[in-house]
């Protein structure tokens, strides 16, 4: 009875699923939204990255180089903030660290949603929904944002974020919708140690 | 051999190659089947990256007329559903300018590797033969444009397919239609590669893999209780026997380690039950101890070793013929123990059955010698018939007066009390121990119970089983396990030219049968030892305990590539001119 | 991407090497090793002073992905060969890594003793309740009625509790984390590298390709609702009702750390033989 009660109290406190969090973020100056948006390019840059490296060791070419794509465009946007910012170096985090909404910066992808057989629709599909979370996660710092100036900034960083979101959906017109029975694989899986 | 008897050949070999997802391997395996159904022989051997799945993948075929046992020298076709990381097989892979290679036009060009060996490119345009095909996939084109290069009837490849698609019959018709395209497509390759007829099959025939020939002969000999621990690329062995014991009356149990697993074995059979259990070089190594303690105390167990590459991790997924020594000579103390080595395929299954007989008769541990390249090789093969040959314990009967356990008889098999059995209660001991079974440090209890353990062993007459002895001349070639299918292959040749070889394919390791190996050696000046591994342990081991005649030679090389029929060929042809 | 703030701490980039895993993609263990460059980046150590010990599986492949010093030894035995390396080097910060295959079974007798001999090191058992590597045949962890070849119906098994025998056994840090959560694995191993004696992190990792089940792992995960304690019978009695889901710090305790002292004794051979002398 008591384990039962337990625990169902604890999934009551317990935390929802990823991505559900109730955000904390919030800008204090324009150093520290420079930061966030640095901070999130970057992750996405790296994370695309080894999107890519998974797909290459798995023979998925076209996936493969559609999260390279990817990679750089992030990796690009990560070294505009830089510019634009003047700093030559990338910037501190903020103590307590990142206050993310998810589990990790919201243009960072889950590994799990990755599968070898995956097709480049796909892999839109991952980058969309971090646009997407992008977007919204710029929009909680406008709402949360206490100076003037860091609000315009930060509008001008969710706009950014939902002409991405639109630039994903145009390029997912032009590429084939997955195949049904995409990920069958008639052989079975191997073993090798 | 690939002698043309008209315009038709009897052995020809396609690789199908392909990654992430292509299905190869279930392509070759539909071949071989369908090949099977027509009545020709076949094998086929798996070859992958280190990828669990979507990995570069080759299914590697032989097809003939005859029973086969190993692959040949040459490929005559490699068939590619796509290029990636496929270079990584050229070495498994021989092409000269007598073979193709077929691949897909939009999947770019075949890799130099192959290109430089003068084979012929032959295009396949795959992916847009079966996306004309809605719901079919390019490894049934694959499928059909084999069958049709090697003239493997149309009916027989739809026949397999639908009963692979049993579930998901809706398929058939785009799978069918696909098979067609690619057949279609080898219409333009005429009959080059076409097989001859098959001789008209009256026997029953399997399609099986050494893994599951030594599981099954197993259980023919009477093993009723395996202990498992996997490990590549002996765990299709346990897999086979995990569902297949049950039904005749035994039991699988999963142990948390190899340590477990020998030591549960040899309770088992303390208790009277027939056990075995399969492993790879390391958890031989870590069973050497057990194995000790099962020639101390007696109690017959049988472990089958699935040999691959080492020493150590080493090659998991590669065969090779490297722990020779440590089954010969890898226990503490004078601790003989049998050792058996199948040499084909169907032999794994006979082999298999001959080692618990003989643990059970002799109460002594057997190891057998089995390899990657037999444990997961599937061949189309003869029904092995069935040799009677099964567990037969020499077992102590109630009702004995004083009864000793370990009595030193004259063939050294002392009758074995089992537990349950009134009045003749003892306790195995891996101590060295008196002939009623207690402990003892003393001298003459050590050299009677040392000679005893021997003499068993060494005493016992194994018949003509101990070896394959074929042909005759002054050259022979000995050796054991996956090689004999190779050398009886080059020696084939050798006799073709006029050269007269004899081989021995010993089948029995251990106890050493000296004079045997000299009989069979009679008339030879010209010994070739032939093996697969670097350090020459089956030469050392000849060296040691026999006499060979004349001049010897060894032939060798480690894995993971095999050693084919004309790499012997050409020793014995040079050979034969000095 | 926490406690960065010293200029010259290195980046978790420069933990990762140029070998590209193998790992189906969608497999967990991405995670963890992304975990481990981020924890490896907190605690401040440079990469040669960092020794990953692993042994038989698709988790122990982890070694060759970082670029710390490795050690890629035989099955079951990598906490043997750890306890050898750190007992000899206490300079080095020793990390072992596995999976429950290795781990809980043919590793289980070293387990017990690793957690009751207290050397500091930190152990992360990448837990996907499979032999992955094998081809899928049940572990310790496996549910009893989970199907394979090896087990047709099931091992009918009660499954291994690998926290609750840590504890028993004398683990000073024991916890669990989820793949689904690299930051947080990244912070726990961080913690458990700090904490001094033996530190056991379990690490529940989803299989893609053996248990796809277990994508569900995401929903089943909750954060467990206490504060970790180092009162041992206190965690204990929330181990009992653990249902293999709680994520967090179970147990941080201060019990001994072995730690012989090497290199004190200076005395040379020769002094050694008075002991023979007539």
């Amino acid at each position: 009875m008591k384990q039962a009660a337990r625990k169902s109290a604890a999934k009551k406190r317990a935390v929802p699923a990823r991505g559900a969090k109730p955000s904390t973020a919030t800008a204090r100056n324009m150093n520290e939204l420079m930061a966030y948006a640095y901070a999130l390019e970057i992750e996405a840059a790296e994370r695309y990255a080894e999107f890519a490296d998974a797909m290459e060791a798995h023979n998925n070419r076209a996936v493969e180089e559609l999260f390279r794509k990817l990679a750089r465009i992030e990796h690009k946007h990560a070294e505009q903030i830089l510019e634009e910012m003047g700093w030559t170096a990338p910037p501190k985090s903020p103590i307590g660290g990142y206050q993310w909404q998810g589990l990790e910066g919201p243009e960072t992808a889950d590994f799990a949603t990755l599968h070898y057989l995956m097709q480049p629709y796909h892999a839109l599909e991952i980058a969309l929904l971090n646009e997407k979370r992008a977007f919204e996660f710029f929009s909680g710092l406008v709402r949360r944002a206490t100076t003037d100036k860091v609000k315009r900034a930060a509008k001008e960083m969710a706009a950014e974020e939902a002409e991405h979101v639109r630039l994903i959906e145009d390029w997912m017109k032009k590429v084939p919708r997955p195949e049904a029975h995409w990920d069958v694989d008639l052989d079975p899986p191997r073993y090798v140690d | 051999m690939t002698t043309k008897s008209s315009s038709k050949r009897t052995s020809v070999c396609v690789a199908l190659c392909g990654s992430g997802g292509a299905g190869v391997m279930t392509a070759g395996n539909l071949l071989l089947e369908a090949a099977a159904q027509a009545g020709w022989y076949g094998l086929m051997v798996r070859s992958s990256g280190p990828q669990i799945r979507g990995g570069e993948a080759a299914a590697l075929m032989r097809i003939a007329t005859h029973p086969i046992d190993c692959l040949d020298d040459r490929f005559d076709a490699l068939v590619a559903v796509d290029w990636q990381n496929i270079h990584r097989f050229a070495d498994e892979v021989p092409l000269d300018g007598a073979s193709l290679i077929v691949g897909d036009p939009d999947q770019g060009e075949a890799p130099e590797v192959y290109t430089k060996t003068g084979a012929r490119a032959v295009k396949l345009p795959l992916k847009q033969l079966a996306k004309a095909i809605p719901g079919s996939w390019p490894n049934m084109v694959v499928l059909g444009f084999a069958a049709g290069l090697l003239g493997i009837p149309a009916d027989k490849v739809k026949a397999v397919v639908a009963q692979s698609l049993k579930k998901g019959a809706e398929q058939l018709p785009a799978s069918v239609a696909a098979i067609e395209a690619g057949r279609a497509a080898a219409a333009g390759e005429g009959d080059a590669l076409a097989l001859a007829a098959p001789t008209p099959v009256t026997a029953r025939r399997w399609l099986i893999t050494g893994n599951q020939a030594a599981g099954f002969g197993a259980i023919r000999g009477g093993v009723r209780f395996v202990a498992a621990y996997p490990i590549t690329p002996a765990t299709e062995l346990l897999e086979y026997m995990a569902p297949a014991l049950p039904q005749v009356g035994g039991v699988l149990v999963q142990a948390e380690d190899e340590l477990a697993s020998i030591n549960m074995i040899i309770g088992a059979s303390y208790g009277g039950v027939p056990a075995l259990t399969a492993t790879s070089g390391p958890g031989l190594s870590l069973m050497t101890e057990a194995l000790g303690l099962a020639v101390a105390a007696e109690v017959p167990i049988v472990v089958v070793d699935v040999m691959r590459g080492g020493p150590s991790t080493g090659i998991p997924a590669k065969s090779e013929q490297s722990d020779v020594s440590i089954a010969l000579w890898g226990l503490h103390g004078d601790a003989p123990r049998l050792v058996l080595a199948p040499n084909s395929i169907p032999d794994c299954l006979t082999t298999t059955q001959w080692a618990v007989h003989l643990a059970e008769r002799l109460q002594a541990p057997a190891i057998v010698l089995s390899d990657q390249f037999f444990g997961q090789a599937r061949t189309v093969t003869d029904r092995p018939a069935d040799t009677g040959v099964v567990a037969e314990r020499l077992v102590a009967q109630a009702g004995a007066e004083g009864y000793k356990r370990y009595a030193a008889t004259e063939s050294g098999v002392s009758p074995m009390a089992i537990p349950g059995t009134p009045g003749l209660a003892y306790t195995a001991d891996g101590l060295e121990h008196s002939e009623r079974g207690i402990p003892s440090s003393g001298s003459g209890d050590h050299r009677t119970q040392l000679a005893k353990r021997e003499r068993k062993l060494v005493a016992h007459d194994y018949g003509a089983q101990w070896a394959d002895i074929e042909g005759d001349g002054e050259i022979a070639v000995v050796t054991f396990g996956s090689c004999t299918g190779a050398a009886r292959e080059a020696i084939a040749r050798a006799r073709a030219a006029g050269v007269k070889v004899r081989l021995v394919s010993m089948r029995l390791l251990a106890p050493a049968r000296p004079k045997l190996l000299a009989a069979a050696l009679e008339g030879v000046d010209r010994v070739l030892v032939v093996e697969q591994n670097h350090g020459g342990q089956f030469l050392r081991y000849l060296r040691a305990e026999f006499e060979l005649p004349g001049a010897v030679r060894s032939y060798r090389h480690p894995g993971p590539l095999p050693i084919r029929p004309e790499e012997v060929h050409r020793q014995i042809t040079e050979w034969s001119r000095a | 991407m926490n406690d960065l703030t010293t200029a010259t701490a290195l980046q978790p980039a420069a933990f990762k090497s140029d070998y590209k895993p193998i790992w189906c993609p969608g497999c967990g263990d991405y995670s963890v090793l992304s975990a481990f460059t981020k924890a490896f980046a907190m605690v401040g150590k440079k990469p040669e002073e960092i020794a990953v010990v692993s042994g038989i599986g698709c988790s122990s492949r982890i070694p060759a992905y970082l670029t710390s010093y490795g050690f890629h030894g035989v099955h079951g035995r990598a906490l043997a060969a750890a306890t050898g390396l750190k007992v000899a080097r206490p300079d080095l910060t020793v990390v072992v890594a596995g999976g429950d295959g290795d781990g809980y079974s043919i590793g289980g007798n070293h387990f017990l003793h690793a957690c009751r001999r207290n050397v500091d090191m930190t152990y992360v058992v990448m837990d996907n309740h499979v032999y992955g590597m094998t081809k899928g045949q049940p572990s310790p962890t496996t549910e009893p009625d989970w199907q394979s070849k090896l087990s047709p119906s099931g091992t009918g098994l009660r499954v291994f509790h690998p926290l609750v025998v840590a504890l028993a056994a004398g683990a000073n840090f024991v916890a669990r984390a989820f793949s689904g959560d690299p930051n947080g694995v990244a912070a726990i191993l961080a913690e458990a590298i700090r904490h001094p004696g033996f530190s056991f992190v379990e690490v529940l990792s989803p299989c893609v390709t053996f248990r796809p089940e277990q994508r569900n792992w995401k929903q089943a995960v909750h954060p467990a609702p206490v504060e970790p304690t180092d009162d041992p019978a206190k965690a204990a009695r929330r181990i009992l009702t653990d249902d293999g889901f709680n994520v967090g710090i179970l147990y941080r305790g201060d019990r001994m750390v072995y730690a012989p002292p090497v290199g004190k004794g200076k005395k040379k051979p020769a002094d050694l033989e008075r002991g023979f002398e007539v």
